[in-house]
């Protein structure tokens, strides 16, 4: 995940040529420049979205500016007016449960426990979609949908910015 | 010795606290004014009897039994909201990563740092570099055959000189190959100049969650490695 790498290099001084860079801030950027181009034609029913900020891509990596990058991008993707905000967000938002290792390290039950935070702020947004951009977050709010009962769809972005490309 | 007894002077070592102290500089562990409200906002808050406030004060109070023993330190996620809301800018995140670190290797969760140890020889799931270039190879014959319109899409591998390196988190090639094609076809439809590589491709990296600084040291000197081999001018997360 971002965190991993972004902070490794930090931390622990690794000299590298590259620029180090998250997906989702370039798909924005793209949409601005005209380079990727979504429109939201496709959402006829108006289907709502909402969005997870990774912990490990905005509070402790690139802060507000990719979160907002985020929902740029969804509300490009979407249409303005389907997308719904969460409450915490951005940079205070809540932690999925399933980051630092919780998925792996197998306490399944503290787990859900602390998932159950997140599976109320989400449902309280009544939203059908939940944004996922970070793999982990993926599989721990597919499985507090599962196990609390949610009925939204938990998905990655980037089947949607698909879904809205025009060639 | 039981719970219920008063607070007991006698095991106020703390070596704990000081080898925290030294290790992170900026730890400010004294300079808690115990307001909670790292604890109010999080969600691990309760679950096994503890949360962010007192588990500081159990490394203020130097009961270092309690604090090595409790797997609370898994249920805390490092996700750092206590961080970012407390007034004096104390990351118990990062103390839970160092004492995540100070548990003896064989008394970690298994399949974490299994995983961690994985991803030293290859990537985090332990499928052979071999198979992800296959499977990349398969799916994209895929798409090109079933998508006329994708007909002209690539996925290139060890393109040396390509301008963006892409990363793939390891469940995909892995559990779920199809979710690697709308990345595809985002960067086609883009027209960037973009490739994998055969020698660190998963952008996972579990080593950052055992609070073993040397294999995550490793880890990321690997890749950056790899990256600069390739001659990539920038490295794209993916998540």
């Amino acid at each position: 995940m971002f965190y991993a790498t972004l902070e490794g290099l930090r931390r622990f001084n690794i000299s590298h040529r590259f620029e180090f860079l998250s997906i989702i801030s370039l798909y924005a950027k793209w949409i601005r420049e005209g380079r990727l181009k979504v429109d939201s034609s496709w959402n006829k029913d108006g289907l709502k979205f909402t969005v997870q900020d990774p912990c490990k891509l905005v509070r402790q990596g690139l802060g507000d500016a990719v979160a907002d990058d985020l929902r740029f991008v969804v509300k490009q993707v979407a249409g303005e007016a389907n997308f719904i905000e969460v409450w915490p967000n951005r940079s205070n938002n809540y932690c999925c449960g399933g980051g630092g290792g919780a998925l792996q390290s197998g306490f399944a039950k503290n787990r859900r426990e602390y998932g159950k935070v997140k599976f109320e702020q989400l449902k309280k947004t009544g939203a059908d979609v939940v944004i996922t951009p970070c793999h982990n977050c993926h599989t721990q709010i597919k499985d507090i949908c599962d196990f609390y009962g949610g009925g939204w769809q938990t998905t990655h972005l980037w089947n949607w910015i698909v879904r809205a490309l025009k060639r | 010795m039981p719970d219920e007894k008063p607070l007991d002077i006698v095991r106020l070592r703390a070596w704990v606290k000081g080898r925290i102290e030294r290790s992170v500089p900026d730890a400010r562990i004294d300079y808690c004014l115990t307001c909670g409200l790292c604890a109010s906002g999080c969600p691990a808050t309760g679950i096994d009897g503890l949360d962010p406030r007192k588990f500081l004060r159990l490394l203020v109070l130097g009961q270092d039994d309690e604090i090595l023993k409790t797997n609370w330190i898994y249920t805390c996620t490092m996700c750092q909201r206590c961080r970012y809301v407390c007034p004096m800018g104390i990351d118990v995140g990062r103390i839970v990563y160092e004492i995540r670190g100070m548990r003896p290797r064989d008394e970690r969760p298994r399949n974490l740092q299994r995983s961690c140890d994985l991803q030293k020889e290859t990537n985090s799931t332990g499928i052979p570099n071999e198979d992800f270039v296959w499977v990349v190879r398969d799916v994209l014959e895929e798409v090109r055959q079933n998508e006329p319109e994708w007909a002209d899409i690539n996925a290139p591998i060890d393109k040396a000189g390509a301008e963006y390196y892409l990363n793939q988190n390891a469940k995909e090639p892995t559990v779920e190959p199809e979710e690697m094609v709308p990345l595809w076809k985002i960067l086609h439809a883009a027209g960037i100049d973009w490739t994998y590589s055969s020698k660190w491709w998963d952008g996972a990296n579990y080593c950052l969650f055992t609070g073993d600084a040397k294999d995550w040291e490793m880890t990321v000197r690997k890749q950056a490695e790899v990256v600069d081999a390739l001659g990539c001018r920038y490295y794209i997360n993916t998540e």
